[in-house]
């Protein structure tokens, strides 16, 4: 059974919050009271519909300012799959949110007013999508009923985003543009009678039916703790506990511990206590080997002769989380795995304008939302992969030692 | 209408919950299980048996009691306690009470639910707990919906929606100064639906009020509650007997009985599928007002 996981990004009033709302309403997954909630929200504020855009409505905090100001998860399901979305605010304000949202996701889906057609945000929204590599782009041409279901409207706006895509470069991205009108629920969960000009599937039926995307990568194991009941039955058992972050392993490979170097034989791989012969990518798990190394929390483990190379100096695009500037002087704690250690951004090679594509020269220490390239040193080599090669093993985070925020997500070049 | 509906346990939520656990018992030295004897910390000690099989669960149970359980609760959890060999500790809101640090509500509609933030922040800190496990998940209210997976808390046990650490991929920062705690929801991706199903594929044992049985209740503005020496009752309002079940278990002040004749896990599923309240519908403490899940969890509350 799968886990299908979405990421929304939106402009304000491009109606991301009524297509979410009517996905939820339409496979079932709204309660009676919650929509008894909303009848009453939509009186109270005048609307002779249901606005489904409240089912999506945050916290009071938020409602006060009339912002959405973090990730909200949403969950919906069908026989077929379970959904979860990351929905994110989509001002530039909120790039961190919107890459907070994106960094699990297999789909992002960008909307598009077709009025507006293809805009400054819809050039951010699909820059992150492409930086952060997500398998699918999904661009949802949203309120085609207030262009008359118009199909030219719609191919110039598809044809403008091809254009746009064909700028960047991760070239394995598949991406979808269908024309959908969120309010009357076109194309979203039935194919819509008003546009039969367009052949393709409508949104949840192409949701339901995208292969989950096979993940890139060596095997790679980060090593949460070390396992050692110490008791009468398993008096001198000693497993290492960790999530498989990429590829598989089999009882009876070879596998080499980072950093040490040292190196021994898969003799078990326990999960929720049952033994089996093979563990793949995403898997909790518990595996033995054959020789007594010391081993623990932060090392990896990875197949004996397809170790990454492990290096000090690295260049990354950061995107900049914190409140506080990135401070140049100051050592950070870069996270990558299950390892902490400390690291220093050498240099700002430059700023990226995710709207335009231009290298900006950096001014002063980066601020929150802007994304960079950057050169960094790390006080112990570390067995990172490049972010293009192996995603799961190519990311990092950078933690402020004093005020202990996470101040930036990195991906290693 | 019968809705169709996923009718398996998505295993990538049990290796994600794992993980979290595994992050918890490493960057903490001190965690524990918020236990309340409900489906989702009952999900929770399995997933903990698991994560560190063949090790020790390398975490007590606390249990916050307001004194207003269900008898039926209580059996449960003495039982699982007995069975599982975990340690329990049980911070009591009477002792709260007697103190004098809390006061109780008084009138109809009065309940102790909103006076175990005082028990459980007292309990966490008399014992140093530095981060707490929940069951609590994103798909149950709003406010929860943008809770994170290690969640901060100050000093006072606070939450500050608006200043939470992004949580990027599987990163999980568990770094806090003094007094800080961290709350720890492993199954924070999980809906009522996966609950269920994971129950009934890992065949775990749930407390009787879950399943159909009759109970004495009295109808108020069309909700079901169970009769108890913990209520008030008016003079005009009848006991009648009815067969019901709990779709949650909270206290017998404030958990709204169902009428229903569902009595194995698969007529339970069935019932959340086809079923029109959600699941913190039943629950009294949230319909006073539609803040009130974010109003208690920026004080505290699990």
């Amino acid at each position: 059974m799968d886990v299908f996981r979405i990421a929304t990004a939106g402009s304000v009033d491009d109606g991301k919050s009524t297509l979410i709302g009517r996905l939820l309403y339409e496979t079932n997954s709204i309660t009676t009271d919650k929509l008894e909630a909303i009848e009453r929200a939509s009186q109270r504020k005048g609307i002779g519909f249901l606005d489904l855009s409240l089912l999506t409505d945050g916290l009071v905090a938020e409602r006060e300012q009339g912002i959405t100001i973090d990730v909200a998860h949403i969950y919906f399901n069908t026989p077929k799959r379970k959904f979860i979305i990351a929905d994110s605010p989509g001002h530039v304000e909120y790039t961190r949110n919107m890459i907070t949202g994106a960094s699990r996701a297999q789909t992002s889906i960008i909307l598009v007013d077709a009025r507006k057609g293809i805009i400054e945000q819809t050039h951010r929204h699909y820059f992150i999508a492409n930086l952060l590599r997500i398998p699918y782009v999904i661009v949802c041409v949203n309120k085609m009923d207030l262009v008359n279901y118009a199909e030219e409207v719609f191919t110039k706006i598809k044809n403008d985003f091809l254009k746009l895509s064909a700028n960047l470069s991760n070239t394995q991205q598949q991406i979808v543009v269908i024309p959908v009108s969120s309010l009357h629920g076109d194309n979203l969960t039935t194919r819509s009678e008003k546009m039969p000009w367009f052949t393709g599937e409508p949104l949840l039926t192409l949701l339901e039916a995208l292969p989950v995307p096979a993940a890139p990568g060596k095997f790679r194991m980060p090593v949460q703790l070390a396992i050692r009941p110490r008791n009468e039955s398993h008096h001198d058992y000693r497993g290492y506990a960790g999530r498989i972050s990429s590829g598989k392993i089999s009882v009876g490979d070879a596998v080499t511990v980072l950093p040490s170097g040292r190196t021994s034989n898969v003799t078990g791989i326990h999960k929720n206590g049952v033994e089996q012969t093979m563990a793949a990518y995403r898997e909790s798990v518990t595996i033995t080997i054959a020789d007594d190394i010391d081993i623990s929390r932060g090392d990896m483990l990875v197949r004996s002769g397809e170790e990454p190379v492990l290096k000090p100096e690295h260049t990354a695009f950061i995107c900049w989380m914190d409140s506080q500037l990135l401070d140049p002087v100051k050592s950070y704690l870069l996270q990558h795995g299950t390892q902490r250690i400390k690291a220093k951004i050498t240099q700002v090679n430059f700023v990226q304008d995710t709207a335009t594509l231009q290298q900006l020269a950096p001014a002063g220490g980066l601020k929150m939302n802007e994304i960079a390239k950057v050169s960094l040193k790390t006080a112990k080599p570390l067995p990172a992969d490049a972010y293009h090669d192996n995603p799961a093993n190519g990311t990092f985070i950078l933690i402020d030692e004093f005020t202990n925020n996470t101040a930036a997500v990195g991906f290693f070049e | 209408m019968k809705k169709d509906y996923l009718k398996e346990f998505p295993r990538e939520l049990e290796d994600e919950a794992i993980y979290i656990m595994r992050e918890a018992a490493a960057q903490f030295d001190r965690p524990a299980i918020l236990f309340s004897g409900g489906k989702d910390s009952i999900t929770l000690v399995r997933l903990a048996q698991k994560a560190f099989y063949p090790g020790k669960v390398p975490f007590p149970l606390v249990h916050i009691d307001t004194g207003h359980n269900f008898p039926e609760t209580i059996t449960f959890r003495d039982k699982l306690v007995a069975e599982t060999g975990l340690e329990l500790i049980v911070g009591l809101v009477q002792d709260d009470i007697d103190a004098k640090r809390v006061v109780e509500e008084t009138g109809k509609f009065a309940s102790r639910n909103i006076l175990q933030t005082t028990t459980l922040l007292r309990t966490i800190e008399a014992n140093k707990f530095d981060a707490c496990m929940g069951g609590a998940r994103r798909d149950e209210e709003k406010a929860r919906a943008k809770e994170r997976v290690f969640s901060v808390r100050d000093d006072f046990g606070q939450w500050d929606a608006k200043n939470q650490r992004p949580e990027l991929f599987d990163y999980l920062n568990g770094r806090i100064r003094p007094g800080e705690n961290v709350r720890v929801f492993p199954i924070s991706n999980w809906t009522e639906l996966d609950v269920w199903n994971y129950i009934r594929e890992e065949k775990l044992e749930i407390p009787s009020i879950y399943f159909s049985h009759e109970r004495p209740v009295i109808e108020r503005n069309g909700v079901l509650w169970p009769y108890s020496d913990f209520i008030f009752k008016d003079a005009d309002e009848v006991i009648q007997t009815k067969t019901v079940r709990f779709r949650t278990v909270g206290d017998m002040s404030c958990t709204a009985a169902l009428a229903s004749t569902a009595n194995t896990i698969e007529q339970i599923i069935e019932e959340v599928i086809g079923t029109s309240v959600s699941e913190r519908g039943t629950r009294l403490d949230d319909q006073r007002s539609e803040a009130a899940m974010e109003a208690r969890k920026a004080v505290g509350y699990f």
